[in-house]
Protein backbone atom coordinates (compact mmCIF):
# COMPACT_ATOMS: atom_id res chain seq x y z
CA UNK A 1 0.00 0.00 0.00
CA UNK A 2 3.50 2.43 0.36
CA UNK A 3 3.69 2.45 -3.41
CA UNK A 4 -0.03 4.04 -3.49
CA UNK A 5 0.61 7.14 -1.20
CA UNK A 6 3.75 7.06 -2.68
CA UNK A 7 2.46 7.76 -6.25
CA UNK A 8 -0.81 9.77 -4.68
CA UNK A 9 2.04 12.36 -3.37
CA UNK A 10 3.83 12.34 -6.23
CA UNK A 11 0.61 13.09 -8.52
CA UNK A 12 -0.09 16.32 -5.96
CA UNK A 13 3.58 17.85 -5.89
CA UNK A 14 3.62 17.04 -9.80
CA UNK A 15 -0.18 18.68 -10.05
CA UNK A 16 0.61 21.89 -7.58
CA UNK A 17 4.00 22.18 -9.28
CA UNK A 18 2.14 22.53 -12.95
CA UNK A 19 -0.67 24.69 -11.67
CA UNK A 20 1.71 27.20 -9.91
CA UNK A 21 4.23 27.76 -13.11
CA UNK A 22 0.45 28.69 -14.94
CA UNK A 23 -0.61 31.12 -11.91
CA UNK A 24 -2.45 33.29 -14.16
CA UNK A 25 -4.69 30.09 -15.06
CA UNK A 26 -5.24 30.03 -11.77
CA UNK A 27 -6.16 33.73 -11.47
CA UNK A 28 -9.22 33.99 -13.82
CA UNK A 29 -11.88 31.97 -12.13
CA UNK A 30 -11.54 34.65 -8.99
CA UNK A 31 -10.74 37.58 -11.37
CA UNK A 32 -14.40 36.70 -12.67
CA UNK A 33 -15.71 35.87 -9.42
CA UNK A 34 -14.70 39.65 -8.24
CA UNK A 35 -16.36 40.98 -11.87
CA UNK A 36 -19.32 39.02 -11.45
CA UNK A 37 -19.69 40.69 -8.16
CA UNK A 38 -19.08 44.10 -8.93
CA UNK A 39 -21.53 44.04 -11.68
CA UNK A 40 -24.61 43.90 -9.09
CA UNK A 41 -23.58 47.11 -7.57
CA UNK A 42 -23.54 48.74 -11.00
CA UNK A 43 -26.40 47.22 -12.10
CA UNK A 44 -28.85 47.44 -9.20
CA UNK A 45 -29.38 50.67 -7.30
CA UNK A 46 -26.19 50.41 -4.93
CA UNK A 47 -28.86 50.66 -2.17
CA UNK A 48 -27.68 49.45 1.10
CA UNK A 49 -30.93 47.39 1.79
CA UNK A 50 -31.09 46.35 -1.56
CA UNK A 51 -27.67 44.86 -1.36
CA UNK A 52 -27.85 43.16 2.01
CA UNK A 53 -31.34 41.66 0.93
CA UNK A 54 -29.42 40.10 -2.56
CA UNK A 55 -26.31 39.31 -0.87
CA UNK A 56 -26.30 35.96 0.28
CA UNK A 57 -27.55 34.57 -2.85
CA UNK A 58 -25.58 36.84 -5.44
CA UNK A 59 -22.72 35.32 -3.67
CA UNK A 60 -23.02 32.04 -3.76
CA UNK A 61 -24.26 32.10 -7.20
CA UNK A 62 -20.52 33.78 -8.59
CA UNK A 63 -18.70 31.37 -6.52
CA UNK A 64 -20.66 28.30 -8.24
CA UNK A 65 -19.97 30.08 -11.58
CA UNK A 66 -16.49 31.00 -10.54
CA UNK A 67 -15.97 27.08 -9.92
CA UNK A 68 -17.27 25.87 -12.91
CA UNK A 69 -15.28 28.02 -14.73
CA UNK A 70 -11.91 26.02 -12.96
CA UNK A 71 -13.00 22.84 -13.40
CA UNK A 72 -12.89 22.48 -17.43
CA UNK A 73 -9.18 22.06 -17.18
CA UNK A 74 -9.03 19.48 -14.13
CA UNK A 75 -8.87 17.15 -16.84
CA UNK A 76 -8.28 18.61 -19.65
CA UNK A 77 -4.04 18.66 -19.51
CA UNK A 78 -3.92 15.23 -19.07
CA UNK A 79 -6.32 14.32 -21.53
CA UNK A 80 -4.32 16.00 -23.94
CA UNK A 81 -0.79 15.06 -23.43
CA UNK A 82 -1.44 11.03 -22.87
CA UNK A 83 -0.72 11.05 -18.66
CA UNK A 84 -4.11 10.03 -18.36
CA UNK A 85 -3.87 7.17 -20.22
CA UNK A 86 -0.39 6.31 -17.64
CA UNK A 87 -2.89 7.53 -14.70
CA UNK A 88 -5.56 5.02 -15.77
CA UNK A 89 -3.16 2.48 -16.19
CA UNK A 90 -0.62 2.55 -12.95
CA UNK A 91 -0.97 0.29 -10.49
CA UNK A 92 -2.63 2.46 -7.73
CA UNK A 93 -6.01 2.62 -7.23
CA UNK A 94 -7.69 4.90 -9.71
CA UNK A 95 -10.05 6.58 -7.30
CA UNK A 96 -7.47 7.23 -4.79
CA UNK A 97 -5.33 9.05 -8.02
CA UNK A 98 -8.78 11.00 -8.48
CA UNK A 99 -9.55 12.22 -5.15
CA UNK A 100 -6.03 13.49 -5.07
CA UNK A 101 -6.33 15.60 -8.62
CA UNK A 102 -9.52 16.70 -6.93
CA UNK A 103 -8.38 18.08 -3.50
CA UNK A 104 -5.28 19.75 -5.43
CA UNK A 105 -7.67 21.58 -7.73
CA UNK A 106 -9.79 22.20 -4.83
CA UNK A 107 -6.63 23.89 -2.52
CA UNK A 108 -6.17 25.62 -6.14
CA UNK A 109 -9.41 27.13 -7.37
CA UNK A 110 -11.94 26.85 -4.12
CA UNK A 111 -9.38 28.00 -0.94
CA UNK A 112 -8.95 30.54 -2.63
CA UNK A 113 -12.26 31.91 -3.13
CA UNK A 114 -13.12 31.05 -0.02
CA UNK A 115 -10.32 33.38 1.15
CA UNK A 116 -11.28 35.72 -1.22
CA UNK A 117 -15.21 36.13 0.08
CA UNK A 118 -14.65 38.05 3.07
CA UNK A 119 -13.75 40.85 1.39
CA UNK A 120 -15.93 41.06 -1.31
CA UNK A 121 -19.08 40.38 1.00
CA UNK A 122 -18.07 43.65 2.31
CA UNK A 123 -19.61 45.10 -0.61
CA UNK A 124 -22.83 44.03 0.27
CA UNK A 125 -22.85 44.94 3.47
CA UNK A 126 -22.87 41.80 4.73
CA UNK A 127 -22.61 41.97 9.14
CA UNK A 128 -19.33 41.23 10.69
CA UNK A 129 -20.76 37.73 12.10
CA UNK A 130 -22.40 36.43 8.86
CA UNK A 131 -19.05 36.78 7.33
CA UNK A 132 -17.41 33.77 9.07
CA UNK A 133 -20.40 31.33 8.81
CA UNK A 134 -20.58 32.53 5.40
CA UNK A 135 -16.93 31.52 4.83
CA UNK A 136 -17.39 28.63 7.21
CA UNK A 137 -20.31 27.57 4.69
CA UNK A 138 -18.40 27.99 1.67
CA UNK A 139 -15.47 25.96 3.47
CA UNK A 140 -17.52 23.40 3.20
CA UNK A 141 -19.38 23.77 0.08
CA UNK A 142 -16.64 23.93 -1.95
CA UNK A 143 -14.92 20.57 -1.76
CA UNK A 144 -18.03 19.47 -2.24
CA UNK A 145 -18.21 21.36 -5.48
CA UNK A 146 -14.94 20.27 -6.76
CA UNK A 147 -15.75 16.29 -6.45
CA UNK A 148 -19.33 16.51 -7.81
CA UNK A 149 -17.40 18.76 -10.83
CA UNK A 150 -14.87 16.08 -11.23
CA UNK A 151 -17.24 13.48 -11.82
CA UNK A 152 -18.67 15.42 -14.71
CA UNK A 153 -15.15 17.03 -15.81
CA UNK A 154 -14.21 13.50 -16.13
CA UNK A 155 -17.31 12.40 -17.90
CA UNK A 156 -16.98 15.21 -20.36
CA UNK A 157 -13.04 15.21 -20.62
CA UNK A 158 -13.07 13.48 -23.94
CA UNK A 159 -15.29 15.61 -25.40
CA UNK A 160 -14.19 18.44 -27.65
CA UNK A 161 -16.45 21.01 -26.53
CA UNK A 162 -17.37 19.47 -23.28
CA UNK A 163 -17.49 23.32 -21.49
CA UNK A 164 -21.24 23.57 -22.06
CA UNK A 165 -22.26 20.05 -21.31
CA UNK A 166 -19.96 20.67 -18.05
CA UNK A 167 -22.09 23.66 -16.99
CA UNK A 168 -25.71 22.02 -17.35
CA UNK A 169 -24.35 18.30 -15.73
CA UNK A 170 -22.93 20.23 -12.45
CA UNK A 171 -25.54 22.74 -11.87
CA UNK A 172 -28.52 20.86 -11.06
CA UNK A 173 -26.19 18.56 -9.01
CA UNK A 174 -25.29 22.12 -6.31
CA UNK A 175 -28.37 23.37 -5.77
CA UNK A 176 -28.22 21.55 -2.27
CA UNK A 177 -25.10 23.38 -1.60
CA UNK A 178 -26.52 26.87 -3.25
CA UNK A 179 -29.68 26.19 -0.94
CA UNK A 180 -28.30 25.13 2.34
CA UNK A 181 -25.06 27.93 1.61
CA UNK A 182 -27.23 30.85 1.34
CA UNK A 183 -29.90 29.65 4.23
CA UNK A 184 -26.79 29.77 6.10
CA UNK A 185 -26.11 33.18 5.59
CA UNK A 186 -29.19 34.22 5.77
CA UNK A 187 -29.64 32.58 9.09
CA UNK A 188 -26.43 34.22 10.51
CA UNK A 189 -27.38 37.95 8.97
CA UNK A 190 -30.82 37.65 10.69
CA UNK A 191 -28.74 36.68 13.92
CA UNK A 192 -29.97 32.81 14.45
CA UNK A 193 -28.00 29.71 15.13
CA UNK A 194 -26.76 29.06 11.33
CA UNK A 195 -25.73 25.07 12.83
CA UNK A 196 -28.70 22.97 10.86
CA UNK A 197 -27.63 24.30 7.32
CA UNK A 198 -23.80 24.28 7.93
CA UNK A 199 -24.42 20.41 9.39
CA UNK A 200 -26.28 19.64 6.16
CA UNK A 201 -22.91 20.98 4.49
CA UNK A 202 -20.74 18.50 6.11
CA UNK A 203 -22.54 15.49 5.58
CA UNK A 204 -23.03 16.28 1.79
CA UNK A 205 -18.85 17.08 1.90
CA UNK A 206 -18.34 13.46 4.02
CA UNK A 207 -21.02 11.58 1.20
CA UNK A 208 -18.88 13.98 -1.73
CA UNK A 209 -15.21 12.73 -0.65
CA UNK A 210 -16.76 8.84 0.13
CA UNK A 211 -17.95 8.08 -3.38
CA UNK A 212 -16.93 10.70 -5.80
CA UNK A 213 -13.71 9.55 -5.95
CA UNK A 214 -15.06 6.06 -7.03
CA UNK A 215 -17.21 7.21 -9.73
CA UNK A 216 -14.53 9.96 -10.91
CA UNK A 217 -12.65 6.71 -11.57
CA UNK A 218 -15.17 5.14 -13.51
CA UNK A 219 -15.71 7.93 -15.84
CA UNK A 220 -12.38 8.26 -16.43
CA UNK A 221 -11.94 4.68 -17.28
CA UNK A 222 -14.74 5.53 -19.96
CA UNK A 223 -13.20 8.27 -20.96
CA UNK A 224 -9.87 7.23 -22.43
CA UNK A 225 -11.40 4.24 -23.94
CA UNK B 1 3.35 -15.42 -19.44
CA UNK B 2 0.80 -13.19 -21.52
CA UNK B 3 -1.58 -15.01 -23.31
CA UNK B 4 -4.21 -14.08 -25.61
CA UNK B 5 -7.20 -16.72 -26.23
CA UNK B 6 -9.52 -15.40 -29.30
CA UNK B 7 -9.41 -12.07 -28.58
CA UNK B 8 -11.38 -10.06 -30.56
CA UNK B 9 -11.42 -6.19 -30.87
CA UNK B 10 -13.91 -3.51 -31.86
CA UNK B 11 -13.86 -0.07 -32.59
CA UNK B 12 -17.07 2.12 -32.45
CA UNK B 13 -19.25 -1.30 -33.03
CA UNK B 14 -17.29 -2.18 -36.09
CA UNK B 15 -15.02 -5.52 -35.19
CA UNK B 16 -11.64 -4.80 -36.95
CA UNK B 17 -10.44 -8.41 -35.89
CA UNK B 18 -11.59 -11.52 -34.10
CA UNK B 19 -10.05 -15.05 -33.23
CA UNK B 20 -6.62 -13.37 -32.22
CA UNK B 21 -4.58 -16.16 -30.05
CA UNK B 22 -0.67 -15.42 -29.20
CA UNK B 23 1.33 -16.49 -26.16
CA UNK B 24 4.21 -14.52 -25.09
CA UNK B 25 7.01 -16.05 -22.66
CA UNK B 26 10.25 -14.68 -21.10
CA UNK B 27 12.73 -13.17 -24.56
CA UNK B 28 9.64 -12.61 -26.47
CA UNK B 29 8.97 -10.19 -29.10
CA UNK B 30 5.67 -10.02 -31.18
CA UNK B 31 5.38 -7.44 -33.54
CA UNK B 32 2.20 -6.55 -34.70
CA UNK B 33 2.06 -5.02 -38.62
CA UNK B 34 -0.97 -4.25 -40.80
CA UNK B 35 -1.85 -1.04 -43.27
CA UNK B 36 -3.41 1.46 -41.26
CA UNK B 37 -6.80 0.80 -39.55
CA UNK B 38 -6.17 -2.64 -39.52
CA UNK B 39 -6.58 -2.01 -35.58
CA UNK B 40 -2.70 -2.48 -34.46
CA UNK B 41 -3.07 0.67 -31.86
CA UNK B 42 -6.67 -0.69 -30.70
CA UNK B 43 -5.09 -4.15 -30.19
CA UNK B 44 -2.38 -2.62 -27.72
CA UNK B 45 -4.67 -0.52 -25.85
CA UNK B 46 -6.89 -3.64 -25.54
CA UNK B 47 -3.15 -5.67 -24.37
CA UNK B 48 -2.44 -2.20 -22.02
CA UNK B 49 -5.83 -2.36 -20.34
CA UNK B 50 -6.73 0.68 -21.51
CA UNK B 51 -9.97 -0.76 -23.55
CA UNK B 52 -12.01 -3.81 -22.92
CA UNK B 53 -11.51 -6.69 -25.84
CA UNK B 54 -14.64 -6.92 -27.82
CA UNK B 55 -14.37 -10.68 -27.09
CA UNK B 56 -12.00 -13.33 -25.67
CA UNK B 57 -9.80 -13.25 -22.69
CA UNK B 58 -6.34 -12.06 -21.41
CA UNK B 59 -4.25 -13.85 -19.33
CA UNK B 60 -1.19 -12.31 -17.32
CA UNK B 61 0.94 -14.87 -14.89
CA UNK B 62 -2.36 -17.70 -15.95
CA UNK B 63 -4.61 -15.63 -14.15
CA UNK B 64 -7.17 -12.84 -16.05
CA UNK B 65 -6.34 -9.51 -16.60
CA UNK B 66 -8.66 -7.36 -14.19
CA UNK B 67 -9.60 -3.86 -14.39
CA UNK B 68 -7.04 -1.81 -12.95
CA UNK B 69 -4.99 -5.29 -11.88
CA UNK B 70 -2.22 -4.27 -9.53
CA UNK B 71 0.29 -6.98 -10.21
CA UNK B 72 -0.19 -6.18 -14.43
CA UNK B 73 -0.14 -2.78 -13.71
CA UNK B 74 3.32 -2.80 -12.08
CA UNK B 75 4.64 -5.32 -14.25
CA UNK B 76 3.25 -4.13 -17.86
CA UNK B 77 4.47 -0.95 -20.11
CA UNK B 78 2.52 1.04 -22.27
CA UNK B 79 4.27 3.48 -24.64
CA UNK B 80 1.44 5.03 -26.51
CA UNK B 81 1.20 7.88 -29.24
CA UNK B 82 1.48 10.73 -26.85
CA UNK B 83 4.36 10.86 -24.41
CA UNK B 84 2.13 11.78 -21.29
CA UNK B 85 4.57 14.26 -20.63
CA UNK B 86 3.75 17.77 -18.59
CA UNK B 87 5.17 20.63 -21.06
CA UNK B 88 5.44 23.24 -17.70
CA UNK B 89 7.61 20.45 -15.93
CA UNK B 90 11.25 19.12 -16.08
CA UNK B 91 12.66 16.48 -17.70
CA UNK B 92 13.75 14.62 -13.96
CA UNK B 93 10.29 15.85 -12.27
CA UNK B 94 8.49 13.88 -15.03
CA UNK B 95 10.37 11.12 -15.29
CA UNK B 96 10.25 11.10 -11.33
CA UNK B 97 6.33 11.00 -11.43
CA UNK B 98 6.15 8.61 -13.97
CA UNK B 99 8.29 6.02 -12.15
CA UNK B 100 6.64 6.76 -9.02
CA UNK B 101 3.38 6.29 -10.63
CA UNK B 102 4.27 2.92 -11.61
CA UNK B 103 5.77 1.71 -8.18
CA UNK B 104 9.58 2.28 -9.30
CA UNK B 105 12.13 3.75 -8.20
CA UNK B 106 13.72 7.28 -8.32
CA UNK B 107 17.55 7.35 -8.94
CA UNK B 108 19.10 10.72 -9.83
CA UNK B 109 22.28 8.78 -11.02
CA UNK B 110 20.47 5.83 -13.05
CA UNK B 111 18.70 8.57 -14.89
CA UNK B 112 21.19 10.67 -15.72
CA UNK B 113 23.34 7.36 -16.98
CA UNK B 114 19.56 6.28 -18.95
CA UNK B 115 19.92 10.35 -20.60
CA UNK B 116 23.51 10.49 -21.64
CA UNK B 117 23.34 8.27 -24.36
CA UNK B 118 19.80 9.74 -25.78
CA UNK B 119 21.79 12.95 -26.45
CA UNK B 120 19.76 14.70 -23.53
CA UNK B 121 23.01 14.82 -20.78
CA UNK B 122 22.19 17.41 -19.02
CA UNK B 123 18.51 18.27 -19.90
CA UNK B 124 17.27 17.10 -16.64
CA UNK B 125 16.44 20.47 -15.48
CA UNK B 126 15.11 21.71 -18.62
CA UNK B 127 11.32 21.66 -19.02
CA UNK B 128 9.78 19.55 -21.36
CA UNK B 129 8.48 22.23 -23.66
CA UNK B 130 11.75 23.64 -24.71
CA UNK B 131 12.02 20.17 -25.98
CA UNK B 132 11.77 19.04 -29.70
CA UNK B 133 9.27 16.34 -30.34
CA UNK B 134 12.02 14.10 -30.58
CA UNK B 135 13.34 14.69 -27.64
CA UNK B 136 10.02 14.46 -26.21
CA UNK B 137 9.74 10.57 -27.55
CA UNK B 138 13.23 10.31 -26.26
CA UNK B 139 12.35 11.07 -22.43
CA UNK B 140 9.77 8.70 -22.66
CA UNK B 141 11.85 5.62 -24.07
CA UNK B 142 13.81 6.53 -20.50
CA UNK B 143 10.89 6.04 -18.86
CA UNK B 144 10.30 2.67 -20.47
CA UNK B 145 14.36 1.38 -19.90
CA UNK B 146 13.98 2.70 -16.67
CA UNK B 147 10.55 1.24 -15.26
CA UNK B 148 11.97 -2.25 -14.57
CA UNK B 149 8.94 -3.69 -15.83
CA UNK B 150 8.49 -7.04 -17.90
CA UNK B 151 6.35 -6.50 -20.75
CA UNK B 152 6.98 -3.55 -22.69
CA UNK B 153 3.80 -2.62 -24.96
CA UNK B 154 5.19 0.24 -27.90
CA UNK B 155 3.32 1.84 -30.42
CA UNK B 156 5.48 3.08 -33.35
CA UNK B 157 8.12 3.83 -30.62
CA UNK B 158 10.34 5.15 -33.70
CA UNK B 159 8.39 8.11 -34.22
CA UNK B 160 10.09 11.17 -34.16
CA UNK B 161 13.26 9.70 -33.80
CA UNK B 162 16.23 9.69 -36.08
CA UNK B 163 18.60 7.12 -36.94
CA UNK B 164 20.31 6.83 -34.52
CA UNK B 165 17.33 6.72 -31.91
CA UNK B 166 16.26 4.66 -33.75
CA UNK B 167 19.36 1.93 -32.91
CA UNK B 168 19.68 2.72 -29.45
CA UNK B 169 15.79 1.63 -29.24
CA UNK B 170 16.60 -1.06 -30.97
CA UNK B 171 19.53 -2.07 -28.49
CA UNK B 172 17.59 -1.85 -25.43
CA UNK B 173 14.68 -3.79 -26.54
CA UNK B 174 17.56 -6.45 -27.68
CA UNK B 175 19.03 -5.82 -23.92
CA UNK B 176 15.16 -6.31 -22.53
CA UNK B 177 14.42 -9.53 -24.50
CA UNK B 178 17.64 -11.25 -23.55
CA UNK B 179 17.31 -10.34 -20.00
CA UNK B 180 14.34 -11.92 -20.23
CA UNK B 181 11.50 -9.59 -20.47
CA UNK B 182 8.69 -9.23 -23.44
CA UNK B 183 7.52 -6.80 -25.60
CA UNK B 184 4.87 -6.61 -28.20
CA UNK B 185 5.41 -3.47 -31.10
CA UNK B 186 3.48 -2.18 -33.55
CA UNK B 187 5.79 0.06 -36.36
CA UNK B 188 5.74 0.14 -39.67
CA UNK B 189 9.32 0.35 -39.98
CA UNK B 190 11.91 -2.85 -39.51
CA UNK B 191 13.02 -2.78 -35.61
CA UNK B 192 16.49 -4.22 -36.47
CA UNK B 193 16.53 -5.85 -33.46
CA UNK B 194 19.18 -9.16 -33.37
CA UNK B 195 18.44 -10.75 -30.36
CA UNK B 196 17.95 -14.67 -31.35
CA UNK B 197 14.42 -15.33 -28.94
CA UNK B 198 11.38 -16.12 -30.56
CA UNK B 199 9.43 -13.77 -32.96
CA UNK B 200 6.10 -13.59 -33.55
CA UNK B 201 4.41 -11.75 -36.33
CA UNK B 202 1.16 -10.55 -35.52
CA UNK B 203 -0.33 -9.30 -39.17
CA UNK B 204 -4.09 -7.70 -39.13
CA UNK B 205 -6.14 -6.81 -42.20
CA UNK B 206 -4.67 -9.82 -44.14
Amino acid sequence: MSGAWTAAGALARRDLRAALRRWGELALPLCFFVIVLTLFPLGLAPERDTLAAIGPGVLWVAALLASLLALETLFRGDMDDGSMEQLVLSPQPLALLALVKALIHWLLSGLPLVLLTPLVAQAFYLPTDALWVLALALLLATPTLSLIGAVAAALTASLRRGAGVLGILVLPLAVPLLVFGARATDLAIQGQSAAGPLYLLAALLALAITLAPLAIAAALRISVD
Amino acid sequence: MLELKDVAVARSERVLFDGLSLTLAAGDLATVVGPNGAGKTSLLRVVAGLSRAHAGRLHWRGRAIDEGDPVYGRERLYLGHQPGLKSDLSVSENLRFLLQLQGAGFDQGTVAACLAPLGLAGAEHRPVRALSAGQRRRVALARMRLSGCLLWLLDEPFTNLDVDGQALVAGWLDEHLAAGGMAMVASHAPLGTRHPGRRLQVELGA
